[in-house]
């Protein structure tokens, strides 16, 4: 965020800080990686689709470039003992760090943006209800997750709109 | 796997459909791909698709963009990569030119953003299913290093807020010399 802040708003002026923060949110509901977001958005209102096109094709060059090298390097080298060895470290690593993403999640869907207190009442029990039912029901049918996170997106609209 | 035409629609249709799901944050597509791609088409195993996550999140770039195309690639060489890559960037590009032609409607409307907040808590547990499903493997396999390496890794980036490469690059490191350790002694700590 702060990248792309500062290229769009202060280097190149081409967003305003109030736009920029609109992106923000806008990016955060709509579905794919907030940078994709981003450089679709911000090319969208400087160039329209051209813009659109010029920006995301910017955005994920390096990615392509950088992890198609090492997709290469994986096929060609991962039965080599040591990168097996590099992957067995890591593969827990990255359970960790998954489990750590979705804590922040947690915190953010059952208290809000204001973050975690210790105040009960502070908890967003539609939150806590739809987390529950939507976990039950993946352990226990193990649906397609598109199914869950459709079904709490309709469920839980009509929940907060109602109360 | 067979590079025919039928394969690449696939590859293209499923990254897609991933990409078009991939709320609230990059990681929720780790469990999508691994419904996908392993569940259901059977085209990867989860071990590899713990590994295409270990190395999206490594490497510069959004997450869920990283791990299209190591799948592509995985699965169908430079052209399943070109197909991922297309199949991942065209959602979000077809709804956003959409959305930002009306904006500023789309992020007052309040059905938009009560759903969204229902959505959230869907997210959250499709995330935290995976997770169980994954540490619990961890733990079951009893193997004492990757539990530590789990447990600490968790600490050391939740509560210290310690630099994910640097963590990367550690547990990376630990994993190898385990491993030529383990090839001596001819056990598996690993």
């Amino acid at each position: 965020m702060p990248l792309i802040q500062s290229q769009v708003v202060d280097i190149h002026g081409w967003l305003t800080l109030t736009e920029f923060t609109d992106l923000i949110t806008i990016s955060e509901m709509t579905p794919g990686p907030i940078a994709i977001n981003s450089a679709t958005f911000v090319g969208t209102q400087i160039a329209g689709l051209g813009g659109a096109l010029v920006s995301t094709f910017g955005c994920i060059l390096p990615s392509c470039i950088i992890v198609s090298l090492l997709a290469w390097l994986y096929g060609k080298y991962k039965e080599l003992a040591v990168i097996k060895g590099v992957l067995a470290g890591l593969r827990p690593t990255v359970v960790a760090l998954i489990f750590s993403a979705w804590l922040s999640i947690l915190v953010l869907s059952f208290w809000g943006p204001d973050g975690f207190t210790w105040d009960i009442s502070s908890i967003d029990f539609i939150a806590v209800t739809l987390f529950a039912a939507g976990l039950f029901l993946l352990q226990k049918f193990k649906p397609n997750p598109i199914f869950i996170m459709l079904g709490s997106g309709v469920i839980g609209g009509a929940c907060y709109l109602l109360f | 796997m067979e590079k025919n035409l039928k394969n690449y629609f696939k590859l293209f249709k499923s990254t897609f459909f991933l990409s078009a799901f991939t709320f609230g944050g990059g990681y929720v597509i780790i469990p999508l791909m691994k419904k996908k791609f392993v569940d259901e088409l059977g085209w990867l195993e989860e071990e590899e698709m713990l590994d295409m996550a270990a190395m999206a999140q490594s490497s510069p770039g959004p997450m869920a963009v990283n791990a299209s195309i190591l799948a592509g690639w995985r699965l169908m060489g430079i052209f399943g990569a070109l197909v991922a890559i297309a199949g991942t960037v065209l959602p979000p590009l077809i709804i956003l030119s959409v959305i930002s032609l009306f904006y500023a409607a789309f992020r007052d409307n309040v059905m938009v953003n009560a759903v969204l907040k229902g959505m959230m808590a869907g997210v959250c547990a499709v995330i935290f299913d995976v997770v169980i499903t994954m540490g619990g493997k961890v733990i079951k396999a009893k193997k004492p290093l990757p539990i530590l390496i789990m447990t600490g890794a968790f600490i050391v980036y939740f509560v210290l807020r310690v630099n994910i490469i640097y963590i990367i690059l550690f547990c990376g490191t630990l994993g190898a010399l385990m491993s030529l350790h383990d090839k001596k002694t001819g056990r598996e700590n690993v």
